[in-house]
């Protein structure tokens, strides 16, 4: 150029390391969940906790009945503890940068767009489940003449009389907890528009703790089930009803648990003084995702628990 | 825009090496990482179909002695690395990032860091891939049971780590190319210059925003269906397509494809706006109905989107159903017409130049056209049930991808290579390289319509050697081509012909051509301005 001198308002990024440990860390926890779930070397019964079956052997392993206690799942931590590491560094850098004023308003439109499209990439995830969920609940009929163990059990639905949770029990109390975090969430938002960051603290924590809440009483609801897995309840390994039933929602219950510490990060950064009453779109982005992850619920709670039961 | 070749270089300030390549936040070397890591990922993946077609040059097994299976290996892995290590990361990685920003009049990507955070998750995959071809995939290493990855090959019939590195590699791969296509959609909505409206954009930068949506919206279907399949493997696991467990794998066609279809077209539609620039730059004439292109390939994105089953006619679906899959599929050759037409429409009357890129641009639409119309064909339920899994469809999708898409990167690579390098490569080698490759991929697919062969076949009977001979010795040229490239790059790296800022003269209209080549590590510190009556 002519001139050495920046005439826009664009971000130019300097250097960064993070994309290139997100890359190895991404590297140790992919090694991490194939040892967990499949194992890079097979167990010898007589010796099952031997040095490289401690650490390679699958993590997710039984012998003869018997869970097999053993170091499979170490790589995984380690790749998820890189990652938060990375992850932590990444958005303290972002930050910064907003509140060093890289953020100028046609780069916080950019980054309005690109939360847009992240929230639209993950409501294509879940696409991905009700698909599933609704394909078994709808079209059942078909299994009936399937040359298949009880076929007939798999023609109903839910399918072969598995008894299924009671939407108005926990379901009903966690539709209710993640609707009322959505209004704290905008009542910390508008308090923050207003200047009262005293009601933004309470609104953003409020909203962390029904949050975690929510996360609780979804264990609950879990730890239940897996404890009558063999009577009169289900698990994911029981028939597919189970399958698509706890990972619909278990996926849900990761973005809930992501969009917890979403808004976590949000409430520490107000406790330590950070967001204005014109710029605030890390909060903003992460009610917008909460918002998101309330709608699935929604939609889990009334085909799922309710319409599909 | 006043630019002064060779001035500005020394106020440059780059970074020293590590910094420039490992950490970079500049969309020109992340473009060209993905340049180098594409053409690094194509060697190996050309060298696996190499090696098939080594063993398919006559009756009996040659190379695969020891393990036939391995031969179903090698087919799964050309598949996955030529789709997701190599033209993927050519099209839209390469070509997408350094010239999509300079296009629009843009300094740099919309997140720069994010940006080389989808260049190093694919590294990272390719690894995995490359570790799954040497770890058990239970019956022996490897993973054989295609790169659609259908249970219960993929869940049951592969219990070892084989499948499950080639699971987390693609689902790295997915990421890097959900957040690409995330940067890509952010700066094209948010960063073109001023007076640039949508409808002033050039075609390329159209073709990479309707892509990043095909990928925003397929990508993350894909991901669910490999965490099912991922949870299907563990013993006393999921049951999403175990029939015993009453699931269905045919639903995992459908996901798969769902994702798959749209994949096609993410692979195809890069390489529709090279094209069209390359043909209105040596046609020295404006492209022939801009809005027309543009809007055509919404809408083969579009309806991309609902034709997915056409891969799955022999699954045992309802005939009605069939019946919308044909008629939905058909009608994507309506907008592929249009683009075909006015290719040739902005020809039409045009100052023609065969340069290099608008060879492997005119071989572009003729071999495309030829997997264009078996596509057609195939698209037909009743020829579809027929032609299933055999290598007509083999010919059909390597006409449209490896003569269409790699074309298209070729093509984009001579176009661009003096603009990226600063230097002119030499016309003899890189004519050799199209004429040799041109006629190479032709020996090799063009017979592949008539053998009638099953598709992931280690044998053959003799009646079917001909053509499979012949189909076998179209490797030598195509190989052949393909050092020619390398001498192509080799010399022009070594005698170092500046290019000067236009090198194509009039009919070269977009923003690149008003920046030296190379261009500053930083363009447009001050934002170009189009005036309304600019063409595209």
């Amino acid at each position: 150029m002519a001139s050495e001198a920046v005439e826009h308002d664009y971000h130019l990024v300097e250097p960064s390391p993070w994309p290139f440990l997100s890359g190895l860390a991404a590297m140790v926890w992919g090694t991490g969940m194939v040892i967990f779930f499949t194992g890079l070397v097979s167990r010898n019964p007589d010796k099952p906790n031997a040095m490289t079956e401690f650490f390679f052997a699958r993590g997710l392993d039984t012998i003869q009945g018997k869970d097999v206690s053993n170091g499979g799942w170490i790589i995984l931590l380690i790749g998820c503890f890189f990652a938060a590491v990375v992850m932590f560094g990444w958005w303290r850098d972002v930050a910064r940068e907003s509140e060093a004023g890289d953020h100028t308003p046609v780069v916080d439109i950019g980054l309005r767009y690109g939360m847009i499209m992240f929230i639209m990439q993950e409501a294509m995830f879940f696409v991905g489940w009700f698909w599933m969920f609704f394909e078994l609940g709808l079209w059942h009929k078909v299994r009936e003449k399937w040359e298949i163990a009880q076929a007939e059990c798999y023609g109903e639905w839910p399918v072969c009389e598995i008894e299924t949770i009671d939407p108005f029990h926990i379901p009903l109390m966690n539709t209710l907890v993640l609707l009322l975090s959505g209004t704290t969430v905008t009542w910390a938002h508008h308090a923050l528009i207003k200047g009262d960051r005293k009601g933004a603290k309470w609104g953003l924590f409020l909203t962390v703790v029904l949050g975690i809440f929510f996360t609780y009483l979804q264990g609950v609801e879990y730890m239940e089930a897996f404890a009558h897995r063999d009577g009169e309840s289900f698990w994911l390994s029981t028939n597919v009803y189970g399958s698509a039933f706890f990972l619909a929602t278990g996926f849900h219950g990761l973005h809930v648990l992501i969009g917890t510490i979403f808004l976590a990060v949000c409430y520490l950064r107000l406790v330590r003084g950070g967001f204005t009453p014109q710029k605030h779109f890390g909060l903003e982005a992460a009610a917008w995702y909460w918002h998101f992850v309330d709608v699935v619920w929604l939609f889990l709670f009334v085909f799922v628990y309710v319409v599909f039961r | 825009m006043v630019a002064v070749p060779g001035d500005d270089h020394a106020h440059d300030h780059k970074p020293g090496f590590f910094t420039r390549w490992f950490l970079s936040t500049n969309h020109k070397d992340i473009g060209t990482l993905y340049l180098i890591f594409a053409i690094v990922a194509g060697v190996l993946g050309g060298y696996l179909s190499f090696m098939m077609r080594a063993e398919l040059g006559e009756p009996g097994i040659q190379i695969f002695d020891e393990d036939v299976r391995r031969f179903n290996v090698y087919a799964t892995m050309h598949g996955l690395i030529m789709i997701f290590f190599v033209v993927m990361p050519a099209l839209i990685g390469g070509f997408g990032n350094w010239f999509v920003p300079i296009m629009i009049g843009a300094p740099d990507m919309a997140f720069p860091r994010m940006n080389n955070l989808s260049f190093w998750l694919l590294p990272t995959a390719f690894a995995c891939l490359i570790i799954s071809f040497f770890v058990s995939g239970g019956d022996g290493d490897g993973f054989g049971g295609g790169w659609v990855m259908y249970p219960p090959l993929s869940t049951s019939g592969s219990p070892g780590p084989a499948f499950d590195f080639i699971i987390i590699g693609l689902l790295a791969a997915g990421f890097s190319s959900i957040f690409g296509a995330i940067n890509f959609i952010t700066t094209i909505l948010n960063m073109r210059a001023p007076g640039m409206t949508i409808h002033k954009m050039p075609l390329f930068a159209w073709s990479v925003l309707v892509t990043a949506f095909l990928l925003l919206l397929a990508l993350p279907v894909l991901a669910a269906s490999l965490f099912m399949l991922l949870t299907d493997r563990i013993p006393g696991g999921t049951g999403f397509f175990n029939p015993a467990m009453g699931g269905d794998p045919v639903m995992f066609q459908h996901l798969f494809w769902f994702f798959g279809h749209p994949e096609v077209y993410i692979m195809i539609l890069p390489a529709f706006g090279i094209v069209s620039h390359v043909i209105s730059t040596n046609s020295r004439k404006p492209v022939f109905g801009y809005l027309g292109m543009a809007y055509a390939m919404v809408a083969i994105g579009v309806v991309g989107f609902v034709v997915w089953a056409h891969h799955m006619y022999t699954v045992g679906m309802d005939v009605n159903l069939k019946a919308y899959f044909v008629a939905a599929t058909l009608v994507i050759a309506v907008p592929t017409g249009v683009k075909v037409f006015s290719w040739l429409a902005t020809m039409w009357g045009g100052s023609l130049r065969f340069t290099i890129p608008m060879q492997w641009a005119l071989a572009f639409i003729a071999l495309f056209v030829i997997g264009g119309v078996t596509g057609v064909m195939l698209a037909n339920a009743g020829f579809d049930t027929w032609a299933h899994d055999t290598y007509f469809v083999v010919a059909h999708f390597h006409y449209v991808l490896s003569m269409g898409a790699v074309f298209g990167i070729f093509c984009g690579f001579y176009y661009w290579f003096g603009k990226m390098s600063g230097y002119l490569y030499n016309k003899w080698l890189a004519g050799a390289h199209f004429w040799l490759f041109f006629i190479g991929v032709n020996m090799i697919f063009m017979p592949q319509h008539f053998i009638g062969m099953n598709r992931r076949h280690v044998d053959f009977p003799v009646e079917m050697a001909d053509g499979n001979w012949l189909s076998t010795m179209g490797i030598i040229p195509t190989g052949v081509g393909m050092l020619f490239f390398f001498l192509m790059l080799a010399e022009a790296f070594i005698r170092k012909r500046p290019a000067g800022d236009n090198y194509w003269g009039e009919g070269a209209t977009t923003l690149e051509w008003t920046l030296p080549s190379p261009p500053p590590f930083h363009q447009f510190n001050t934002l170009p301005r189009i005036s309304d009556d600019d063409g595209h």
